[in-house]
């Protein structure tokens, strides 16, 4: 490999090659087979956007290129589960969360076949494609469909704990990942279980709950902060549904003050099931749900658009001091 | 319409065992009216309900599923059983008698056809009706899932064929046009499409809402083996759906148009297409169910 990959880089196919990154998908795939699983995977003419083109390579036969043909995919995957297959489908998360939301809640969810669904490049991340392809919405969308389980891992070592513990999951599942170069946060021993979250550090002042990229981000905005005096604890809630009410409860009442940190909406996204959590408990504690305000994201390279929208880690600080001195 | 598969299809060579004797014939006729009658007793129970879309399609249901479908009494879950899915899911109602008939689930469900609680809605539903081998009512959904459960085979080493029948009005929904693009590339040779052609929508002609044509041409450019029938010569139908369902030989995924009546049976459905979706008062129920039992379909 030469010299590391920028973060605002777009290379599109040589990149791939480079990005260690965008192994994880593949490599939990493949994993699933080795074990006995009967996986095929599409992808909608992205599959050097997701990484699954090193499945392709590994495991030809199990591989459908499905052209951009996002809908045809999902209802033509919830047909193949019917059969005792289980399909991985990734595509971009605008397309998937969005365009094909019917599709799942019909064919996938409503039907209960155990369809895996991979909605990469989440959020922000797509940085100057625009809005298009930003998708701070999913988390909403997804979140409303009955019976479907909603994984949002923070880096590729989470992602493969993930889709290793989906093989005795049988329902199916929406994942929520980036674009394969999310900062590392996990060692590749981390487990994953559906309605745990992991707690970074434990605090008396605030909590703040995040999934995605941003757990890395708010891990070092904790440390600084602690580091200043402030006793602050971080939950990475990548099991948005089911949530892990413990984890919640047992942190509003620790904590004087909750914060969400999300790339997605504030409104539907992991801010608002926390809300409901502690809403539903009658707890009366603070919370400060920080992520896209209810506005579609500016134009730019993605970590211009991490610091514009304080989603790095001095942006969640600069936040949650502020919140702190209400 | 007397459209025969012989003539559309230079089948006349074809083997007389591919059509259905006396005895099947006058089975299959049974069984069509057998859909109708239902229909029109279910659709009571409910208040409401696609009578016109469903005796469009009796033939054709009874040709698949008393005769051309592999299939096992009284065991809907049996793994190399043909598939059927359905885009025109509002036609389940004449459906589900046939699944009570064949043993997959108890008649008395049907005497509580849409009442609260109960498995029988307007559409089917897999997770609730033994016999439904994939969720119908989002139009356009109906191919993608058949496909994929053609595509299955490659990897499970079924034997099975999948039918997909789908409305006409169907063919606007742009999906559709994904999954028989998809079909082709993937060489679906197991999945066999049927277009009810019965020419209307709930708000009119298909060509006044928003034309098809040239229907026959466009699966053909998509890559498609196309036959068009009457579907309602149950001769016909009966040939052309074996003579499909037994070519191993072909690469491709096929597609029948299948040209019906909209109503088909009673004589004011087919004249007023508003019929799509009613509800009969008992007295005219009881004379278009005479109607239908006085009559020799197919």
């Amino acid at each position: 490999m030469s010299a590391p990959l920028s973060p605002d880089s777009w290379n599109y196919r040589e990149l791939n090659m480079k990005n260690p990154g965008l192994d994880h998908l593949s490599n939990g795939l493949a994993r699933l087979v080795e074990r006995g699983q009967n996986v095929v995977a599409a992808s909608a003419d992205l599959k050097y956007s997701n990484g699954l083109n090193r499945f392709a390579e590994a495991y030809p036969e199990r591989y459908l290129s499905c052209g951009i043909a996002e809908q045809n995919m999902v209802s033509m995957a919830a047909g193949l589960a019917t059969c005792g297959v289980v399909p991985w489908v990734a595509t971009f998360a605008s397309f998937l969360g969005l365009l094909c939301a019917e599709q799942i809640r019909m064919d996938v969810a409503y039907g209960a076949q155990p369809v895996r669904l991979v909605g990469h490049h989440t959020g922000i991340a797509l940085g100057f494609y625009g809005t298009s392809h930003h998708a701070t919405e999913d988390i909403g969308t997804m979140r409303s469909i009955a019976d479907l389980t909603i994984v949002s891992p923070a880096d590729g070592a989470q992602l493969e704990a993930a889709i290793a513990a989906s093989e005795t999951w049988d329902r199916p599942i929406y994942f929520r990942i980036g674009r394969g170069r999310d900062p590392v946060v996990y060692g590749a021993d981390t487990t994953f279980t559906f309605g745990r979250a992991q707690i970074h550090g434990e605090g008396t002042d605030l909590t703040i709950i995040a999934c995605g990229q941003p757990v890395h981000e708010a891990i070092r905005a904790a440390q600084a902060m602690n580091a200043a005096g402030l006793s602050v604890g971080v939950i990475d809630m990548a099991s948005i549904k089911p949530i892990d009410r413990d984890a919640i409860l047992e942190a509003s009442a620790r904590s004087g003050r909750l914060m969400t940190v999300e790339e997605h909406n504030v409104l539907g996204g992991l801010g608002s099931a926390v809300a409901e959590v502690l809403a539903d408990e009658g707890m009366g504690v603070k919370l400060k749900r920080h992520g896209v305000y209810d506005e579609y994201a500016l134009i730019g390279p993605p970590t211009h658009l991490y610091e514009h929208y304080r989603l790095d880690a001095a942006g969640i600080r600069r936040e949650a001091e502020s919140f702190l001195a209400i | 319409m007397t459209s025969s598969t012989t003539q559309a299809d230079g089948l006349a060579g074809a083997s007389n065992s591919l059509h259905p004797d006396a005895a099947r014939l006058d089975r299959l006729r049974d069984r069509a009216q057998f859909i109708r009658l239902e229909t029109i007793r279910l659709i009571d129970i409910a208040k409401t309900g696609h009578y016109s879309s469903v005796f469009s399609a009796a033939e054709i249901f009874a040709a698949l599923y008393y005769d051309v479908m592999s299939l096992r009494q009284g065991d809907p879950d049996w793994a190399d059983r043909d598939r059927f899915t359905i885009g025109k899911g509002h036609a389940a109602v004449g459906l589900f008698p046939i699944y009570a008939d064949l043993g997959f689930f108890p008649a008395g469900w049907l005497d509580d056809y849409t009442r609260l609680g109960s498995p029988l809605g307007d559409h089917p539903d897999m997770r609730k009706v033994p016999g439904v081998d994939f969720s119908s009512g989002s139009i356009g959904h109906a191919l993608s899932n058949g496909l994929g459960i053609a595509l299955g085979q490659r990897w499970t080493g079924g034997d099975y064929k999948v039918f997909c029948m789908m409305g006409d009005g169907e063919m606007q929904e742009g999906q559709v046009w994904e999954a028989a693009t998809c079909a082709a590339q993937m060489k679906a040779a197991n999945l066999i499409a049927i277009v009810d052609r019965n020419g209307f929508q709930l708000d009119g002609r298909v060509e006044d809402v928003m034309n098809i044509e040239p229907l026959a041409e466009k699966w053909r450019a998509f890559g498609w083996e196309v036959h068009e029938v009457d579907g309602h010569d149950l001769t016909a139908l009966t040939a052309l759906l074996r003579r499909v369902r037994a070519d191993d030989n072909r690469t491709r995924p096929c597609c029948i148009i299948a040209h019906t009546r909209k109503g088909k049976g009673v004589d004011y459905m087919e004249r007023e297409p508003g019929w799509h979706l009613g509800w009969l008062e008992p007295g005219d129920a009881q004379r278009a169910a005479d109607e239908i039992v006085g009559k020799v379909i197919g």
